[in-house]
């Protein structure tokens, strides 16, 4: 039987969130994310949570302000989607550059136009370069626990740097689920009080926010680069002692489901690794050795440990619920570039799939594999319809 | 050595030091100066992008001597209520004051949204527009706060057009429509009414909206030493009067005798094209008649 309980993902959410006790969280509404902003505001108002909650008139703002409250040294929690945070965009990178260990969910969306309220991942896809850390989370239950992750990762001082947790919208936020949350002394024990290594203090005051010339921007991105790689050894001691301390395992780089001799391996990211797992086990019933290596963290992208892990594949079959406009689908290119140059290279196939909440079937996952087994894919949407004229798809 | 900054610490004149690369006569920097010494060193400032910004913040070096926080041009008043909600969370609001501060193109235009959310939402904060009545950091761009038929280099005058041909946005008057507890309006040219002004709303509680006037020699194309000269005279024209708005209620100061708009507009290069040949009669008449309306709006001239 299962621990926990039957709850909604985004009052689940909502509750992890609570119980890493932020002082200072900004709401604004956007479908699909709405729901978490609204059930924090209800645990305020009913007395569960101890924090200024803030209804602000914009994305950009809610960004704004938490980047604010965090620089003044507090624990930070805002959540969005969508155009939400391509709306913050600039905020998003600003917060990265100026070390702010701000925690954000957001519910992946769709991005406009045409307008969609549905699931995909082009919108925290979109932000990858931003410098913000990139946690996808599976299902509701692993959401709350890389909330609580999120928090030891981006205010540990050898990071400092932003954390973005991001759930599939509507597949998770929506969904009802068994979910087991921790009580706060767990999470007290767990996740202790932020202790900011800079502050906005009158007492020892800082300029922070500085411009600089040529001479030494570069220095300060390089090191947010190498504090990026830096993290990944941070990011999977995190995810241990998570296991040691709740007894479940959540977070981390990547999570391997049946890969170590199949020599097909799915990637995806988020909630799709579910229907892709059910396929893996059905293939492999039928005697095919193939597995799903399921990424979680997306930035930084840890490259050699997904050398380490998927080299002696034949064949990689990314699925994405993203891509680049005029370039290709973006994680199979920067997972070619992993395998660039180096022995044992596999076939790394490309997929784009359910973008503005498509569904993403078990027959278009069998597909894709198939497909990617026979040969290399540059780049090909699934689930097309044919029956709509339009120029190009039934060609 | 030690008692010589132990004295130095007692003052706060130099809360923003000197050594920052501002222009000669820059009427922002003198007014900055006024703002934080009012305010003493109690004080976190988050500082729009900006003139001010740049040239008080080169990393490694900085001219400020409270704690400074610059993020982007148009989220200031979001980023200080972010503040000001940390110190309120920390019990340090009764302590620590917080203030807002950018230009008018920040304020006026890309930041608008933001401010008007800070306004709403009742925070402690003290926003201070430092108005030079263009974007200057930028190289003299029309803003919402640029006067009438001022030469830009984004509203240039030409055979089809006399400059910026929209009247400035009435800030003061919006800011007070969201019924916060103070809103003023001071000029560098009158640094003592200034220092008032910035007490006083540090002493209020609630979201406070001061707009300064701050000559611009690069953007006015005036002499650098004339940086108070204008000041004053935009105030006795009529042209930028003082006004303060308590609780809705408005009050002005007096201006001893109404000086003609002409003594303001001559001199500045932004306004040559009125000036030059026989002049623009309608148009220096038309921005006479916006003086002599807020003479009368705020009853400037004493009786």
């Amino acid at each position: 039987m299962l621990k926990g309980r039957m709850i909604q993902g985004c009052r689940a959410i909502a509750e992890a969130v609570t119980l890493c006790r932020p002082r200072v969280i900004s709401a604004y509404p956007i479908t699909p994310q709405t729901l978490i902003v609204e059930e924090l505001a209800s645990m305020v108002a009913e007395g569960e949570l101890d924090t200024e909650f803030i209804n602000v008139e914009g994305e950009h703002s809610a960004a704004s302000l938490v980047l604010g409250a965090s620089a003044t040294g507090v624990r930070v929690f805002t959540a969005t989607s969508s155009q939400g945070l391509l709306y913050m965009a600039e905020v998003v990178f600003n917060i990265a550059g100026m070390r702010l260990p701000v925690v954000m969910v957001n519910a992946n969306r769709s991005v406009s136009a045409p307008l969609n309220i549905w699931n995909d991942q082009q919108d925290s896809i979109s932000m990858r370069d931003s410098g913000w850390i990139q946690l996808y989370a599976e299902n509701n239950q692993e959401a709350c626990d890389l909330v609580l992750q999120a928090f030891r990762i981006a205010e540990d001082h050898r990071v400092m740097l932003p954390v973005m947790v991001c759930v599939d919208g509507f597949v998770l936020p929506h969904a009802f689920e068994v979910v087991d949350l921790p009580s706060q002394k767990e999470v007290d024990a767990y996740l202790p009080p932020y202790q900011p290594i800079y502050k906005l203090d009158p007492d020892n005051p800082l300029t922070m926010g500085a411009f600089t010339e040529p001479d030494k921007y570069m220095e300060a991105r390089y090191m947010i680069q190498r504090t990026m790689e830096a993290s990944i050894p941070i990011i999977e001691e995190v995810a241990r002692e998570f296991k040691r301390t709740f007894g479940r395992a959540a977070g981390g780089l990547f999570e391997k489901y049946r890969v170590d001799d199949a020599s097909t391996v799915v990637v995806a990211l988020g909630s799709m690794a579910g229907t892709t797992k059910d396929v893996v086990d059905d293939l492999r019933n039928k005697g095919q050795k193939v597995g799903v290596l399921r990424l979680i963290t997306y930035r930084p992208l840890p490259e050699e440990a997904l050398y380490e892990a998927l080299k002696g594949t034949q064949n990689i079959v990314v699925i994405e619920k993203a891509l680049s406009l005029g370039g290709s689908a973006p994680l199979a290119v920067e997972l070619r570039s992993v395998f660039h140059g180096r022995p044992a290279s596999p076939k790394i196939s490309g997929f784009v799939i359910g973008l503005g909440g498509r569904d993403v079937t078990t027959d278009d996952l069998k597909y894709a594999i198939e497909k990617a087994q026979q040969q290399l894919i540059n780049m090909e949407f699934i689930g097309l319809r044919t029956d709509l004229e339009l120029e190009g798809i039934n060609a | 050595m030690p008692e010589l900054v132990k004295e130095r610490d007692k003052l706060v004149d130099h809360l923003l030091c000197s050594g920052h690369t501002a222009c000669p006569g820059c009427g922002q920097a003198l007014a900055a100066r006024l703002v934080v010494r009012a305010a003493g060193r109690n004080v976190i400032i988050v500082n729009s992008t900006g003139c001010l910004e740049i040239f008080t913040s080169k990393y490694p070096e900085s001219a400020w001597e409270v704690p400074w926080l610059h993020s982007l041009f148009q989220n200031t008043a979001a980023v200080a209520s972010g503040v000001e909600a940390a110190l309120k969370t920390l019990g340090r609001l009764d302590k620590v004051r917080v203030i807002a501060q950018g230009g008018d193109g920040s304020t006026f235009d890309i930041g608008f949204g933001a401010i008007s959310g800070m306004f709403e939402r009742g925070h402690d904060i003290l926003y201070v527009c430092y108005d030079n009545e263009a974007y200057m950091n930028t190289g003299i761009q029309r803003s919402g706060s640029t006067p009438t038929y001022a030469r830009t280099t984004t509203s240039p005058p030409g055979k089809a057009s006399l400059g910026n041909l929209r009247p400035k946005k009435d800030l003061p008057r919006i800011a007070a429509a969201h019924g916060i507890p103070y809103v003023a309006v001071a000029s560098v040219g009158y640094p003592m009414d200034l220092d008032r002004k910035i007490r006083k709303a540090l002493s209020i509680r609630g979201p406070k909206y001061v707009q300064i006037h701050v000559p611009c020699p690069l953007g006015w194309g005036t002499e650098p030493s004339k940086t108070i000269d204008y000041a004053r005279l935009a105030v006795n024209t009529g042209l930028y009067p003082l006004i303060e708005i308590e609780d809705g209620v408005t009050t002005a100061i007096k201006i001893p005798t109404r000086v003609p708009v002409e003594e303001y507009l001559k001199g500045q290069v932004r306004f040559r094209h009125l000036l030059e040949g026989t002049g623009r009669k309608e148009e220096i008449a038309e921005i006479q008649r916006m003086a002599d309306r807020n003479i009368e709006v705020y009853d400037l001239i004493a009786k």
